[in-house]
């Protein structure tokens, strides 16, 4: 299964020049990138692990590189993705949010019923 | 009318039993300057024949504060000089012989907190009807920041909507369920299914539907949810749709918002039909239960499309905000429904601006500060397609949803693949335009790009590449544009 978060899941996965051409454009709006990973991609999950903080200083697209490259070696098998954060007022939240790295097999969500009165089923979500 | 019919009279006079020109009352005022807490009003009058746009103007004042047809001696009992709304200023509308753009200010002691039932009840209550104008329409109004912090707002906002659904960067993509009438419950959840497997994040109820002899409420939630959750194992992704509890009593409006709740929607939906104190019930029950809440603009072409009477859009989206919706239908440009470009991204900008500026090319008379409301999602939605993708972004910016009813579940090879041609097309764009390239030219070579790893979407491109609506609108904003130099 293609886990489809982010903002580029269905596209072909993005080259290392189409990463940086999007970090470009995060840090040219002046927001702050940070990469995360996860072996848990659960929709739910909203706490990926962090790779570090976020680069609030780094104004640097190669600096960034490094940073995703270095968490992609240190964790090939997991899920990691790149966020941009925007601190404006009113928004002080991510912008922009894309996976740069996928297990080599993606896990499949096995769905679980509970029945309940009146046809009522309860989900469950797990792998 | 000449200066001396507007002279004050003496208050023994202004009071004698009889009838008297509205402006004379009070209701006109030259030298008005607004204050900052007033509520202002910008009516466009049609006065009849005879009738100066000056009195008319003030007869609206009148007909929608203080007065009525005759003088009476009651008003001595009231501070009435306050409680007078007062047209302050009347001008010609550009290239329109006839109508007028009058200025009235309300005192904010006239309106009752967080009511828009109380507000329209003044502002539009009596006063459409009146027979000395021959039209009447609600362009714009300015609310004061003291009086929209006596509103909610919407429950959930864009931001933390994106934050609750996970997705960020990207219009959000839906689709209205066809044919809106006749499906049963368990073929209905097929299409649902289908299609958020396929890649949308949301699915839809049309305006009517409700419960049906074909369709009972409850039916639909459940396959619905049924569908909701397959298609979340299936990628892994927060999905939802929006069901819609629109009903004819508040109480079978709450039973089914209930349910929804019950079985772990992330969405209602309801109809601008059921009316504004409804709308504001429906979202404080939003709130109390984390529900993201969908309004369906149902009915509102009926006052907000001729530009001589009734009520602007740009008026309907303030109140929205400050009743307390998070999705609204806005308008698409491209689509099939009216809609102008500088009208539509009016419409938007007050949904999802901290703070409009006046901006009389998009129809915005006023600056309005929003004072920290949440902000509603735009949805646009009638009559698009993918292969419109690059014009749809460059309209309507990110923070939207695109719904294509008809452009997913019409798709040759099927719903899912017609969410999938939807996503990738828009993935495809938003990827191109953050590269720096230039989409509203490029555009269609990005699709066709796209579309060369994609056969849903080339499957869509060849379908509907000729399909454009391309009617002159009825409602644009009329103003003189300002010569900028060069």
């Amino acid at each position: 299964m293609r886990l489809t978060q982010g903002t580029f899941s269905f596209l072909p996965d993005l080259s290392d020049a189409q990463v940086r051409a999007q970090i470009e454009y995060c840090l040219g709006r002046g927001w702050a990138v940070s990469v995360e990973y996860t072996d848990d991609p659960h929709p739910r999950n909203a706490y990926w692990e962090m790779y570090g903080m976020p680069m609030f200083d780094l104004k640097d697209a190669a600096g960034v590189m490094a940073e995703v490259d270095a968490c992609r070696k240190t964790f090939p098998r997991h899920y990691v993705k790149v966020n941009a954060f925007d601190a404006t007022a009113g928004w002080e939240s991510l912008r922009l949010s894309f996976i740069v790295n996928r297990p080599p097999v993606e896990p499949h969500f096995a769905l679980e019923r509970e029945e309940g009165a009146g046809r009522l089923q309860r989900y469950r979500l797990r792998y | 009318m000449g200066k001396m019919d507007r002279a004050a009279p003496q208050a023994s006079e202004r009071y004698r039993a009889g009838v008297m020109k509205y402006a004379q009352m009070g209701y006109w005022d030259a030298d008005y300057v607004p204050s900052d807490t007033d509520v202002i009003a910008l009516f466009r009058i049609t006065p009849q024949e005879g009738v100066d746009p000056e009195e008319a103007a003030a007869a609206v004042a009148g007909e929608s504060s203080t007065a009525t047809w005759t003088v009476v001696w009651t008003d001595r009992l009231t501070a009435c000089d306050r409680y007078r709304a007062k047209a302050y200023r009347v001008d010609p509308v550009p290239g329109t012989p006839g109508q007028y753009f009058a200025y009235i200010a309300y005192d904010l002691s006239l309106f009752e907190s967080g009511s828009i039932a109380n507000l329209t009840a003044s502002i539009i209550g009596n006063v459409f009807g009146f027979k000395p104008l021959k039209a009447l329409r609600l362009e714009d109004m300015r609310l004061p920041v003291a009086y929209v912090k006596t509103f909610d707002g919407p429950p959930t906002g864009i931001v933390v909507e994106r934050e609750r659904l996970d997705k960020f960067g990207r219009p959000l993509l839906g689709a209205t369920v066809k044919p809106k009438l006749g499906l049963s419950g368990k073929n209905y959840g097929r299409v649902v299914y289908e299609a958020l497997k396929g890649g949308l994040d949301f699915t839809k109820d049309d305006e009517n539907t409700n419960s049906q002899p074909f369709m009972h409420w409850r039916d639909r939630f459940l396959y619905c949810m049924e569908a909701v959750n397959r298609a979340q194992a299936a990628t892994g992704e927060v999905k939802g749709t929006y069901l819609n509890v629109t009903a004819g009593t508040m109480e079978d409006m709450y039973e089914r918002a209930e349910f929804a709740k019950e079985l772990g929607s992330a969405i209602v939906m309801i109809d601008l039909v059921i009316g504004y104190t409804a709308i504001q019930s429906m979202s404080k029950w939003a709130r109390r239960n984390d529900m993201i809440l969908h309004l369906h603009r149902a009915g509102h072409s009926t006052y907000t499309r001729q530009k001589s009477h009734g009520v602007s859009f740009r008026v309907i989206s303030k109140w929205m905000r400050l009743a307390g919706v998070d999705h609204i239908h806005a308008g698409t440009v491209v689509g099939k429904l009216e809609g102008d470009p500088n009208s539509v991204q009016g419409f938007y900008n007050v949904l999802r601006e901290e703070h409009n500026p006046v901006d009389l090319q998009r129809g915005l008379f006023f600056e309005q500060d929003w004072a920290g409301l949440r902000k509603v999602m735009p949805v646009a939605s009638g009559g698009i397609h993918a292969g419109q993708m690059h014009q749809l972004l460059h309209y309507l910016g990110e923070d939207v949803v695109l719904q294509f009813g008809g452009g997913t579940i019409g798709h040759p090879m099927g719903v899912a693949a017609g969410a999938t041609a939807n996503r990738v097309a828009l993935e495809a764009m938003v990827l191109a335009r953050n590269e720096g390239r230039d989409i509203w030219n490029e555009g269609p070579q990005i699709l066709e790009q796209a579309a060369r790893g994609c056969t849903p979407l080339k499957a869509a491109l060849d379908t509907w590449k000729d399909v454009t609506f391309d009617y002159a609108s009825t409602d644009t904003p009329d103003f003189v544009p300002t010569a900028t130099p060069a």
